[in-house]
């Protein structure tokens, strides 16, 4: 038994179409706010070329092509280290509501309406 | 039987991968439920490249001899890459995320152009299909990877000023057109043609530098302030060209992720442009920045429309806000949904406050206290209110309001204005206010637009329960 898989063209054109329908939908509705958090989390998404820098490095013969593989798995793998850190941290604003730091209230504002939580 | 073990663990994983990915995504895309996405797909990573090492159980007989050093090679590639990535990621400040998401992105189209590279210099390639896509592949890949980096240098200020040479699109286009006829002779060689001037690998050199020089003069032109619109492109490049160099090694966690951020990465661009009103053909092609300052007229720019909800979730993630209240909110009614919008936004600790006018029923004086919070607000809220808080009052000597006091709205680091439509106001002035760049416009009856508003936060509490 073979558990290779066969990537003939047209189940590699099926794949691609589902999956570019799958990400044009995942991000549809997305507000504003989560434009450059969710550029950044799709970015690390794509840090994923490591591995198939890894499969190149793993089967390269010749020195010239243990160079190329050793700079693809080291640029790919600061795509998806440094990807994920950038968003985690860009994430963090979103974690939770109650840890976020107040801004500063002034003094004197007796006569304006101002509504706080009782 | 290791070689069979081996392939199937590295199938299930990449599966588990392509799957938790796609949700992650799926996660990010609401701020509810943001931050755990980055940590599923986070998950779906590790997963792919710790099962990447059984790789060595299958491969090829002639690479066996070598595989002490490739792993040596592998192991100080994922350090020096990874952990040096994730140490400047963590400490580099808010400020300068955009670049380092330039940066990052393009290592990973660098990561994709040098896959195609390793296939084509291996001649790994299979028939003219996967030649083909080799290229397309290392073509995208090479194109993002020194965009991306001319990118960077631009918001790092490293490059300072946009460089615009005449005729520099004929340029751009006889370097595309010469990276394309490269790779035709590669392909051509690769059937069989002779009488070529140099060697394949010579052919493939010229090829990679033909597109990385193209990255670089496509980006060159384009103004700082259009970046974040190229770093989205370029991470739709990044993932069509990791999608391609899926299909070559016959990958399909790459193909799914590739593509997923190759479409979404598309929308996303798309989306951008819209919020900053304009289109990716403009961004990509006029030369932004000289031609926006050129407008007649003292008022420049345009209003730039955005939705209820997206202004919604801004105030809800803020942490003050300021509802100035006119007489558009009166007219439609919309006291109570305000009076209900609000009770969400303080529900989630956001202080609100309101700021009054004195046409609007209030004494002169009783708004001096407020005028000087707005510059320490995240966000103002105006609400079918107009001359009150138009900056000309304070700045124009020829407006016919100069000197009447207003309210600082326009001081505030984002407003809003709830409107019935465009036009003037009560005294036929134009807003100067409308029109600056931290002032977004949500057209519509202020009543219809709060509903749409409160449900715009109720949802996030949905969505994350």
């Amino acid at each position: 038994m073979n558990f290779d898989i066969a990537m003939t063209g047209f189940v590699a054109l099926y794949i691609f179409t589902l999956a570019a329908f799958a990400g044009w939908v995942i991000i549809g509705n997305v507000p504003a706010i989560l434009h450059t958090p969710l550029m950044s989390g799709s970015n690390f998404v794509h840090g994923i070329v490591v591995v198939g820098g890894l499969y190149g490095l793993f089967n390269a013969t010749t020195p010239l092509e243990q160079a190329i593989g050793f700079f693809a798995v080291l640029l790919g793998a600061g795509n998806a280290a440094g990807g994920y850190a950038v968003t985690d941290r860009m994430l963090a604003m979103f974690k939770t509501s109650d840890a976020k730091p107040k801004a500063a209230h002034g003094h004197g504002h007796a006569r304006v309406h101002h509504l706080k939580k009782s | 039987m290791l070689t069979l073990v081996s392939q199937l663990v590295i199938g299930g994983a990449d599966l588990c991968a392509a799957f938790l990915f796609m949700f992650g995504l799926k996660r990010m895309s609401s701020p509810a439920t943001a931050p755990s996405g980055i940590r599923v797909a986070g998950l779906g990573m590790i997963a792919a490249v710790a099962a990447s090492f059984l790789y060595l159980f299958t491969v090829d007989a002639a690479a066996r001899p070598h595989m002490m050093v490739n792993i040596g090679l592998a192991v100080t590639a994922l350090l020096i890459g990874g952990v040096g990535a994730w140490f400047v990621g963590r400490k580099v400040a808010m400020t300068a995320m955009p670049q380092m998401v330039a940066i990052y992105n393009g290592m990973g189209g660098g990561a994709a152009g040098s896959i195609a590279a390793l296939e084509l210099f291996g001649g790994h390639t299979q028939g003219i299909t996967q030649l083909v896509v080799t290229l397309l592949g290392g073509l995208i890949g090479a194109v993002s990877l020194s965009g991306s980096v001319i990118a960077w240098a631009k918001l790092d200020g490293v490059i300072k000023k946009p460089l615009r040479v005449k005729g520099q699109q004929f340029a751009n286009a006889a370097v595309m057109i010469a990276s394309l006829a490269v790779a035709g002779v590669i392909v051509a060689s690769s059937l069989g043609a002779s009488g070529l001037p140099f060697t394949t690998s010579t052919w493939i050199w010229i090829f990679f530098a033909c597109a990385l020089v193209f990255g670089v003069l496509m980006t060159l032109p384009i103004g700082g302030a259009d970046m974040p619109v190229v770093i989205s492109i370029y991470n739709a490049f990044t993932g069509l060209a990791v999608g391609l160099g899926g299909f070559v090694l016959q990958n399909p966690a790459l193909m799914i992720a590739g593509m997923v951020v190759g479409a979404a990465g598309l929308l996303l661009t798309v989306l951008m442009a819209k919020a900053m009103n304009r289109s990716i053909a403009n961004v990509l092609f006029t030369n932004f920045g000289a031609e926006a300052k050129a407008k007649p007229g003292a008022i420049q720019g345009n209003e730039r429309p955005t939705d209820a909800s997206d202004a919604a979730i801004k105030m809800r993630y803020a942490s003050s806000v300021i509802i100035v209240p006119g007489y558009g909110l009166a007219a439609a009614h919309a006291q109570q949904k305000l009076y209900e919008f609000v009770k969400l936004l303080l529900a989630a600790k956001v202080s609100v406050k309101f700021a009054i006018h004195p046409v609007a029923g209030r004494m002169p004086g009783q708004m001096d206290d407020i005028n000087d919070d707005f510059a320490t607000t995240d966000v103002a809220l105006v609400i079918g209110a107009n001359d009150v808080v138009n900056p000309a009052a304070r700045s124009d000597k020829s407006s016919p309001i100069f000197g009447m006091p207003i309210l600082n709205a326009d001081k505030a680091k984002q407003v809003y204005v709830i409107k019935r439509g465009q036009g003037k106001g009560y005294s036929g002035i134009v807003n100067a206010l409308f029109y600056s760049p931290n002032c977004n416009m949500v057209y519509g009856d202020a009543h219809v637009v709060l509903v749409k508003m409160i449900e715009a936060v109720r949802g996030l509490g949905a969505a994350a329960a």
